[in-house]
């Protein structure tokens, strides 16, 4: 059941993605672009999706002991603002701004085969996989953040 | 180029992302972070159930712009960057710093967030002051 419903709950992402144009990077990119042809669109997203989801986990937590379909609830329990973090973040923020693909938007274009998300997609899953086999750029390089 | 700004779209559509996040945690108790979900969808190294789960959320996301299309009869509107070079340091910077990071747009900016979890708050200040930026670049000071 619980597989289903990872199906199903994917298949709503995707049409939330679709339907309030954050599929189309041209949205995300003029979201960026305050000083050029703004369009604010993508905060009325964020704000959407954190006004639905924001009382719903709060709900979950509070009333339920476990997921309907699972044995716990499992939410991370990292709280140190680390240099990790703040470099990751940096770097995803770059090519985030440089494609105007994130990974939702660009997993949902996937289909519709533009050359550019066609060149996105292994070259994101690529990274992942340098990701999860770097232990901590920062031990290395304490300076931390490659521009 | 121009798009249309879409507040009641974007926020329906946002709404729809959040029932989404929410329905992923009620029924497999687990955070939608897009990145996390792919990451562990192709890791070796995550446990097999977890992996399914992910792969099968990843899956129903790829779905979407197709049913969409079996429906309407049009793909949704789009318009993707054609420098391809571009688009694959995109892409890695992107997969690597979502990754490196613990999060992106939906696991720090929507579920994080909404979680009240500094960290992602931080995450989220930090990509998107790294974004704004990088458009300030590209498209005002040396115009790729």
């Amino acid at each position: 059941m619980k597989q289903l419903f990872a199906l199903l709950s994917g298949l709503v992402f995707g049409f939330g993605l679709i339907i309030s144009g954050m599929s189309d990077p041209a949205k995300i990119l003029n979201f960026l672009d305050v000083m050029g042809t703004w369009d604010p669109s993508l905060a009325f997203v964020m704000g959407g999706a954190i006004a639905v989801t924001g009382p719903g986990f709060a709900w979950l937590t509070r009333n339920r002991e476990r997921p309907f379909f699972d044995d716990k609830f499992r939410l991370p329990t990292a709280t140190d603002l680390d240099l990790k973090l703040l470099t990751g973040a940096s770097i995803f923020g770059i090519g985030w701004g440089l494609g105007g693909f994130c990974p939702g938007p660009a997993l949902t274009a996937l289909p519709i085969a533009a050359s550019g998300t066609l060149i996105f997609i292994p070259f994101m899953l690529g990274g992942m996989w340098l990701a999860r086999h770097t232990s901590d750029l920062t031990v290395a390089s304490p300076k931390g953040a490659p521009q | 180029m121009e798009t249309a700004f879409t507040p009641w779209l974007s926020l329906g559509g946002g709404m729809i992302i959040g029932a989404s996040a929410v329905l992923l945690m009620a029924t497999n108790g687990r955070i939608a972070g897009i990145s996390g979900l792919t990451s562990r969808a192709f890791s070796r190294s995550t446990d097999g159930e977890a992996r399914g789960v992910s792969a099968l959320f990843v899956l129903g996301l790829m779905l979407a712009a197709p049913i969409w299309f079996l429906v309407s009869g049009d793909w949704p509107q789009q318009w993707v960057p054609s420098n391809l070079p571009l688009m694959g340091l995109a892409g890695v910077l992107v997969g690597f710093g979502a990754v490196y990071g613990n999060g992106c747009t939906s696991g720090h900016g929507v579920c994080g967030i909404s979680r009240g979890s500094v960290r992602s708050i931080v995450a989220t200040a930090t990509f998107m002051s790294a974004a704004f930026v990088t458009v300030l670049v590209t498209r005002h000071l040396i115009g790729v």
